[in-house]
């Protein structure tokens, strides 16, 4: 249990930014993820938070190489992935899945649903007939569905019956690792609780490994055993889980989880908050040094000029700051009201 | 003021003195399509004071966004509106469009939840604006435009002036929602209707909206109806509270009676299902089922089949929103009194949160 089952190092992955005119220049390129590095271990669930255009998606699909890595390593029990050739690839698909948001768009629409489930085992397994549909009947049970089901077609479904069958595909071939790219944000509260759930009983049963991208930091916080904060293209907090929600020591980190309303109107009214000014940069042209710089209440010259590294201030948790927040500090908003952000 | 008849499902409060802005009677609204009639809205009212914040929260298709665009009059002409809703004096409904355009965009303004799809993007965020006050007032191109950049500056945008100049590509989407704020409250309305305006954004900025979305609100001194899904925004906005489920109301009350006294299981179900950022459970407790189809919805209580309280009297007639033991708290459970004194609601659904074998 000594090695991690994924590890990511310095991954990166830009894409280009094309002109309007017939030639369809590259004018710009877009660093979506820039450097990221972390591990994985088998049975374990890494959060990976961050709001829209951290490139928390890029870098998740990066890793399965459904987007070509720019650059940097990626292994799976040590063996590096970028480097496989189709065939291999495809061999190790078997064992590295993933969930998609849309439970709308990511179901084929004329398929019914035993062949969209039994789709991995007709490609990657040598299964009969008959086999096959013993294996897709007892996945939709294993999901929660009804086996008898299967044979109808995925609009008869609503949005989280449709997110147990793209989980009933992910896990078809029992796969070690599986990819969830926000798999409950298209649900209603009610209907994520049982997805969520569901997720963390199948992880106990089959000892899977998942990266589990959200924005959504309470569900994040529900299913995760470590977690990621990501910030335009780069993690600025990693750590345990409790460490990170208990004792971050990221003004980034503190002002999401600070940004979240507590479903309690005592606690949300009277509750310590932050509140950030502006909106995330664009990644096409980041902040030099520091990329949270240009939001931060704490932010001096240092941070523009230098870009923080992942180091461990406070224990389990490794955190990319120039002026760290302490365990027991208390970040109140005269704190970060009184500075001033110049752009 | 008069006494006027509001339905069963009155949603009231003690202090008279207020000035009602905005009260909806028995609203319903039903679709007409190829597979029957949608009852998308049966039955809403409700009425909000001056000043006060009323949210609409409910998961989607309950009927919560219907039910105010038929007020704004942005329903396709296939809708059938039926009840009454009035501003001030005024009737909203039933009317012609020239007869109610006065007050529609001036004296009721909404928000929508996406600022992308808002805003014109071939104009001026400034024009925009202008072009709002214009349709209301004969005044000068100019002093329009004056009040566009002052409003902007209301809501934050910074270098308003120079801002006002911008196309909406040339805003973030937090910086769009606060032209939709300004646009919202250019003319002094007294009403403004908010349909999801921080769906669309990241929590960040969503933070930012809605305290923006506030101070607006107290410069205008106008009533605000939030509607909304995410019952973390309703805590820390609303005054009062409607919950909404297969197009009524199940629950109104004072924000707190809603979140601390629940008298209805879909409520404590829903409250049960948020995972909290400040606690670590070990299973959350999902409201199995999907809400029904509202063609042709079953009879009884559109809840039952996901209520673990249900039995068999549920399913004889549909519960109208009735009193509860709680002052100016009402609820559409018949037993609603079984959960008096239960301080953890949502415990009412444990049982059941085992979907599918159990581990």
């Amino acid at each position: 249990m000594s090695e991690p089952l994924v590890e990511v190092s310095d991954l990166v992955k830009t894409f280009p930014i094309k002109g309007d005119g017939f030639l369809q220049r590259v004018v710009d390129q877009v660093q979506a993820v820039s450097g990221l590095s972390f591990d994985i271990a088998a049975g374990e669930t890494l959060g990976l938070v961050g709001e829209s255009g951290s490139g928390k998606s890029t870098a998740g699909r990066a890793i399965l190489r459904l987007h070509e890595p720019t650059s940097g390593s990626i292994k799976f029990e040590g063996r590096e992935v970028t480097e496989l050739d189709s065939k291999a690839m495809q061999e190790l698909r078997q064992r590295m899945q993933i969930v998609f948001q849309d439970p709308y768009a990511s179901l084929n629409p004329k398929l019914p649903v035993n062949d969209i489930v039994g789709e991995p085992l007709v490609i990657h397994t040598k299964m009969n007939r008959k086999e096959r549909e013993r294996k897709v009947a007892q996945l939709l049970s294993d999901v929660g569905l009804q086996p008898e089901h299967g044979n109808r077609y995925p609009h008869e479904f609503s949005g989280g019956q449709r997110q147990r069958i793209g989980i009933a595909r992910a896990i078809a071939l029992d796969p070690d690792f599986v990819v969830l790219d926000e798999p409950v944000s298209a649900l209603d509260v009610s209907v994520q609780a049982g997805v969520l759930n569901l997720l963390r009983r199948l992880q106990d049963e089959r000892g899977m490994a998942y990266l589990f991208i959200a924005h959504d930091l309470s569900v994040v916080r529900h299913v995760s055993h470590r977690v990621a904060v990501m910030y335009l293209g780069k993690i600025v907090e990693i750590g345990e889980r409790k460490a990170l929600f208990q004792t971050s020591a990221h003004p980034y980190t503190r002002a999401l989880m600070s940004a979240v309303p507590v479903a309690d109107p005592h606690r949300e009214r009277t509750r310590e908050t932050i509140t950030l000014e502006g909106d995330v940069p664009s990644p096409i042209n980041p902040p030099s040094g520091c990329r949270f710089r240009t939001r931060c209440w704490r932010a001096t010259d240092l941070c523009a000029a230098e870009a923080p590294e992942l180091v461990e201030h406070t224990p389990g948790l490794l955190t990319a700051c120039h002026h760290p927040i302490g365990p027991d500090e208390v970040v109140t908003r005269a704190d970060t009201n009184s500075a001033v952000l110049a752009d | 003021m008069t006494s006027t008849e509001v339905g069963n499902a009155a949603v009231t409060s003690d202090a008279l003195d207020d000035e009602v802005m905005l009260r909806v009677e028995d609203l319903s609204v039903s679709f007409p399509t190829e597979d029957g009639v949608v009852q998308a809205v049966r039955g809403v009212s409700y009425e909000v004071k001056r000043g006060e914040v009323f949210a609409v929260v409910g998961e989607s298709g309950c009927g919560k966004s219907v039910s105010s665009m038929a007020l704004m009059g942005l329903l396709p002409k296939t809708a059938r509106i039926e009840g009454r809703a009035r501003y001030l004096d005024n009737d909203l409904l039933g009317r012609p469009d020239r007869e109610v355009r006065g007050f529609r965009g001036s004296k009721l303004a909404m928000i929508f939840q996406d600022p992308m799809t808002s805003l014109n993007p071939v104009y001026t965020i400034g024009k925009q604006l202008a072009e709002a006050v214009l349709a209301h007032h004969r005044i000068a191109p100019k002093v329009a435009m004056e009040r566009a950049i002052d409003m902007l500056d209301v809501v934050g945008i910074p270098q308003a002036r120079k801002r006002a100049k911008s196309y909406p590509h040339e805003f973030s989407g937090g910086m769009r929602q606060r032209v939709m704020i300004a646009m919202a409250i250019i003319n002094n309305p007294d009403v403004i209707i908010a349909d999801e305006p921080t769906t669309a954004l990241d929590v960040t900025v969503q933070a930012q909206i809605l305290e923006t979305l506030l101070e607006a609100k107290e410069r205008v001194g106008a009533a605000i109806v939030l509607i909304t899904h995410d019952l973390g925004v309703v805590a820390g906005m609303a005054d009062r509270v409607g919950v909404m489920y297969a197009g009524r109301f199940v629950e109104t009350g004072d924000v707190n009676e809603i979140f601390h006294a629940t008298r209805m299981p879909y409520t404590a179900g829903l409250l049960g299902s948020i995972p909290d950022l400040d606690s670590e459970v070990a299973e959350l407790t999902p409201i199995e089922g999907a809400p029904p189809s509202l063609i042709n919805p079953p009879e009884g209580c559109k809840f039952m089949v996901r209520c673990p309280m249900a039995r068999p009297a549920c399913g004889e007639s549909e519960p109208p929103l009735a009193p509860t033991d709680r002052p100016g708290h009402f609820s559409a459970c018949k037993f609603s009194h079984e959960l008096e004194g239960n301080q953890d609601t949502s415990e009412i659904f444990k049982p059941a949160s085992v979907s599918g074998g159990a581990s």
